[in-house]
């Protein structure tokens, strides 16, 4: 099997291991904004992050913090989950509950759930690398949604002031936000133009397809932070969930969750 | 003197690293900047951004300490500051400039009237209040060498603020100091308020008012001591250099109504308004902080 084939596998099983938590808590969860990152997180955690509990070295922080059951879906495939520990999500009293909360034994680098502040804690780490010569690279994913933040902007301007080229963020284009699509002004193309006016190195890409996502994400530049602005599918893989915002946080009943791997 | 405490402990401390957002120089930290460059560094004015990147630091083992005015720390960036410091609980240490009325004539957009109040709703965070400037010395020590979690140093008065200890003394983290015994009334004060409630307890001396002084350094977590102490007085009055809702008047507020203590209590601060501006004096003066006003109230409060 070719690096490709093992990803699109591991993808599908991060699918179908996200729905079954979902479905599992009986909880309506964020669905649409994980599954639009999946490819992402795929390529990440199998090509890219060399992740070692005990010692951090990569470092992966979601800012956008819905997007959790993603990270917890990649987590549980590349082992640092038990499925056990996995199906207690959002049930009462769990570690694993909507959005992020830091825990370092299972690899989840920081708490998140208030938009727009996982970018400058990933500063915050990038600068202790540098400053300690580490070569691990620290990598944050953001939403598009979420760029309306100020304080990313905040950031932005410090990243590349302290010439972090050893950071690299990821905005998760998937065009849609809580209340439905967001505004043309902060579309992938306008969005590329705003982090490269902020001086980052930036890079479009399609961010399901994985042969691209394996070149983007290796994309380093020396004392420049890169932007990978991936171009993404919200609800991407479940027919009737792409593009369909009430996916954005909703309820899987039994009969949608054996619709929705029929789809995968 | 915040600066040159900073230039101290960075000679023996080598995991310090001190931010700013752009008030670098209000803080003092010129030459601590110059002789350390590899331990300071300015994010810009963008005080978010600021709690965030010192929150990343601390993670990865720094001593941090950020420098911003109080309002800017405690309400620009309050939301980071609960994530960050609260909620991930990592140890940064907020030095806020500047609190109280002492920026005068900058007026209430720099003012810190309400900071205590967030702050110390906030998890995690502890909140000490220095009373002169040496003390400022022992706090900032005991942070950058020890591990007290993130906290909030919230300084008031201007630099030549009156000193309330002449020689050295115990300084021990969230232990309350007895200053003065006395048996009339409890005055419980924090910062600058401090050197104004010996002022005011000299003055009451004469009129045969004898008050019991309490420095209150540490603010949260506050010393469950004080229940004892309070116990002991009939009449209880604190005094702050903040908004009379939500801090030192209101912690005590919270103690004596949880132990059911039966006292007449008193508050002085700040009121709950956005007053005019002026010298940090006429300030002082204006809202009845210094230690002439302080003792006209209390006497009218004993009267009652």
């Amino acid at each position: 099997m070719n690096e490709i084939e093992k990803l699109i596998n591991l993808r599908k099983k991060m699918r179908k291991t996200l729905l079954e938590t979902s479905l599992n808590s009986g909880e309506p969860s964020h669905i649409g904004g994980a599954l639009s990152i999946v490819d992402i997180l795929a390529v990440l955690y199998n090509n890219i992050l060399n992740i070692n509990l005990d010692k951090p070295a990569d470092r992966f922080i979601l800012s956008k913090g819905h997007g959790f059951l993603a990270l917890l879906s990649v987590l549980y495939c590349q082992g640092y989950i038990s499925k056990k520990k996995l199906m207690t999500f959002q049930t009462n009293g769990s570690d694993f509950i909507a959005h992020p909360i830091e825990n370092p034994r299972y690899g989840i680098e920081s708490s998140n759930g208030s938009l727009g502040q996982g970018l400058s804690f990933g500063i915050g780490i990038s600068l202790a690398y540098k400053k300690k010569s580490r070569k691990e690279f620290v990598y944050v994913l953001v939403g598009d949604g979420e760029c309306y933040e100020g304080s990313i902007w905040e950031a932005a301007i410090s990243a590349t002031e302290l010439e972090l080229g050893n950071l690299t963020v990821i905005v998760d284009c998937n065009g849609h936000q809580n209340d439905g699509a967001i505004g043309k002004k902060m579309n992938y193309e306008n969005l590329k133009n705003k982090w490269e006016g902020f001086g980052w190195n930036t890079v479009l890409c399609d961010g399901h397809n994985m042969t691209e996502l394996l070149n983007v994400l290796k994309i380093k530049k020396k004392n420049i932070p890169t932007a990978i602005i991936a171009k993404t599918i919200k609800g991407k893989g479940i027919n009737f969930m792409e593009n369909n915002n009430d996916w954005h946080h909703g309820r899987l009943t039994k009969n949608l969750f054996e619709e929705a791997i029929k789809s995968l | 003197m915040f600066g040159q405490f900073m230039l101290e402990i960075a000679k023996t401390n080598n995991k310090l690293i001190v931010l700013s957002a752009d008030l670098g120089r209000s803080s003092g930290l010129d030459r601590f900047k110059n002789q350390f460059p590899e331990k300071y560094l300015s994010v810009g004015i963008s005080e978010q951004n600021l709690i965030g990147v010192a929150a990343g630091l601390a993670k990865e083992g720094y001593k941090v300490f950020v420098t911003s005015f109080a309002p800017f720390l405690s309400m620009r960036a309050s939301e980071q500051v609960r994530m960050n410091l609260g909620y991930m609980n990592l140890p940064v240490n907020m030095v806020a400039l500047g609190s109280g009325v002492s920026m005068g004539y900058l007026g209430n957009s720099h003012f810190g009237l309400e900071d205590i109040a967030i702050m110390r709703a906030i998890p995690n965070i502890n909140i000490s209040s220095p009373a002169d400037c040496g003390e400022l010395g022992k706090i900032l020590y005991n942070y950058a060498f020890s591990n007290l979690g993130p906290s909030y140093i919230r300084l008031t008065g201007v630099p030549n603020s009156a000193l309330v200890y002449d020689k050295d003394y115990n300084y021990e983290f969230k232990k309350f100091i007895t200053l003065k015994k006395g048996k009339d009334l409890l005055i419980l004060s924090t910062g600058s308020m401090v050197s104004q409630s010996l002022k005011a307890s000299q003055i009451l001396d004469k009129e045969n008012i004898n008050c019991e002084i309490i420095n209150i350094h540490t603010l949260k977590p506050i010393d469950e001591k004080i229940v004892n102490l309070l116990k002991k007085f009939r009449k209880v009055a604190t005094i702050e250099e903040h908004s009379v809702i939500g801090g030192l008047g209101s912690i005590i507020a919270e103690k004596i109504a949880k132990h059911s203590i039966k006292c007449h209590f008193l508050t002085i601060g700040l009121p709950d308004l956005f007053g005019p501006t002026g010298t940090y004096d006429y300030l002082i003066d204006y809202h009845g902080l210094n230690g002439e006003k302080i003792a006209k109230k209390i006497i009218k409060f004993l009267k009652k």
